[in-house]
């Protein structure tokens, strides 16, 4: 689905990281860990073409990143589910026009009606449907941009930091939610400092743990 | 046709695309006014070229054809030498009829210079012989060498000298009439351009999260393209109606009289600023969508 082959960036005049080899298989769950600063960010953005690799090949479902325009791009991240740490809502739309968006985008706003509510209350936010983003709290901001990643039924969900703001139930109760969609045969890539979260993930589902340092990305062991 | 029906589409678009962009503030206000003082101009220099057209139409049609045969001689001669020269007039083809002005026509010209109580009749005043033409015209070389044989005191005056001038002077101000509506549609196009860029750059973040969730150029572009082609329609209506009305309140001819009371639209006439407002409609559509487009990209 999602590959990346030896793949390098540089920033400022300096390399974040090279020779990173990913590959986001069907249904996988895998974790992306590291020190802050290390890239992770920037590689889950290489993964969704948002930025372009410095060297090496990205593959977005079968096409070479670097070949591909906005227009492609855009195409792609409507198979692609993006949870931002800051979750990145548009303030002036309630909270159900914001989980609607990317139907809205894709010519789909008429389907809304169909999953809105079932997503809602999956994630828990039937009563806060008609409020505006900066009205939620933390929690509800993270789940509301979870609603937001799965609404077109995408294949893959890439999350960063989905629990960076939130208390320990409610980063079980995002996990649980990810859990589930990966049984639904979802690929999910989350990238966390959290050790507890992904003690708690490996004990739900088998997953795979990388570590991005020194830049260089390297499959993690057992004694996280 | 099938970019016909691309732009098309862009216009019609989706009206819950159109939420996903925030109220612009100024901009908005900024595309109306500029729409609206532009259209307000547009109509006056659509008026003034119109106007300058017919002037020069009718200074062409009405004067083309005419011409005046001055006779200055000593006034015992004065008769005959008219008479000579309405023969020759007569007499001469392309010449449809010449007719000697009265003494009460010529005190009527001279009035304005020399008062009501000018005694014409005992003053070495030229005599004046109205010449009008047929459509084929007359040969003026000809004329004249018939004239200085048989009228020596005669001059022909077919208007030329004084005629071409005026008409060179209406037809160019009828084109500077042209180039400000021209002008003013690029300025209306420009003033649109930076607001419409303003209104992007100030939403840089409402595009970040549009393109997260997979929007393509075309759609973010066309929620802007509407909303600024619709304010350019808005004000471009309400300045057309305000420049015809204004138009439509110049003092009548027969009150102050000159060149500027014939400004005002006249019959159909009065159709064509009504093609002001879809004009600058289409100027903001296509300024948006280049704007847009260009800044999408500088964004990526």
């Amino acid at each position: 689905m999602i590959e990346l082959d030896r793949v390098a960036y540089s920033y400022g005049g300096g390399e974040l990281f090279s020779d990173v080899t990913l590959t986001l298989a069907p249904g996988s769950f895998q974790f992306l860990t590291g020190p802050s600063g290390s890239g992770k960010t920037t590689l889950m953005k290489l993964c969704y073409g948002e930025l372009r690799s410095t060297s090496g090949h990205v593959r977005l479902f079968g096409q070479n990143a670097r070949e591909m325009g906005r227009d492609d791009i855009a195409l792609c991240r409507r198979k692609i589910g993006v949870v931002h740490q800051d979750c990145q809502f548009l303030d002036h739309l309630t909270v159900a026009e914001n989980i609607a968006l990317p139907l809205t985008v894709a010519g789909r706003g008429a389907e809304a009606a169909d999953y809105l509510a079932d997503l809602m209350a999956w994630v828990g936010l039937t009563h806060q449907a008609n409020q505006l983003p900066p009205e939620l709290s933390g929690g509800e901001r993270q789940r509301a941009a979870l609603a937001r990643a799965v609404i077109v039924s995408p294949d893959v969900i890439i999350a960063d930091e989905p629990t960076g703001n939130i208390d320990w139930e409610m980063s079980q109760r995002l996990l649980r939610l990810l859990v589930e969609l990966n049984r639904m045969g979802r690929t999910v890539l989350i990238a966390t400092h959290d050790l507890n979260l992904i003690r708690a993930a490996k004990a739900q589902v088998q997953s795979r743990v990388l570590r991005l340092t020194g830049r260089r990305l390297q499959v993690a062991g057992v004694d996280l | 046709m099938n970019g016909l029906f691309r732009y098309i589409a862009v216009l019609a678009g989706d009206p819950q695309a159109d939420r996903t962009v925030p109220p612009t503030g100024f901009t908005a206000r900024l595309t109306v006014f500029t729409a609206g003082a532009m259209a307000f101009l547009a109509v006056f220099a659509l008026a003034l070229s119109l106007a300058t057209g017919r002037i020069a139409d009718r200074w062409e049609s009405e004067l083309a054809r005419t011409a005046t045969l001055r006779i200055s001689a000593p006034m015992d001669q004065l008769d005959a030498q008219q008479a000579a020269a309405l023969t020759v007039l007569e007499t001469t083809p392309g010449i449809a009829s010449a007719r000697a002005l009265t003494a009460e026509e010529q005190k009527a010209l001279l009035e304005p210079w020399f008062g009501p109580d000018l005694p014409v009749e005992s003053l070495p005043i030229p005599r004046l012989i109205e010449i009008v033409e047929t459509e084929e015209g007359y040969d003026p070389a000809g004329l004249r060498a018939r004239l200085q044989a048989e009228v020596p005191g005669a001059v022909l005056d077919d208007h030329t000298r004084w005629r071409d001038p005026l008409i060179a002077a209406a037809h160019r101000l009828r084109l500077l009439a042209v180039v400000a509506v021209v002008l003013i549609g690029m300025a209306t196009a420009a003033m649109i351009t930076l607001a419409a860029q303003a209104a992007l750059a100030a939403n840089a973040q409402v595009i970040r999260v549009m393109r997260l969730v997979g929007a393509q150029d075309m759609y973010i572009a066309g929620a802007f393209v509407r909303r600024f082609t619709l304010r350019g329609l808005m004000g471009a209506v309400s300045g057309t109606l305000a420049g015809m009305v204004a138009v439509l309140l110049l003092p009548s001819t027969e009150v102050a009289g000159g060149f500027l009371t014939g400004l005002s639209f006249q019959g159909l006439g009065w159709l064509v600023p009504l093609a002001i407002p879809p004009l600058a409609a289409i100027v903001a559509f296509f300024a948006t969508r280049a704007a847009a487009l260009r800044t999408l990209r500088d964004l990526s």
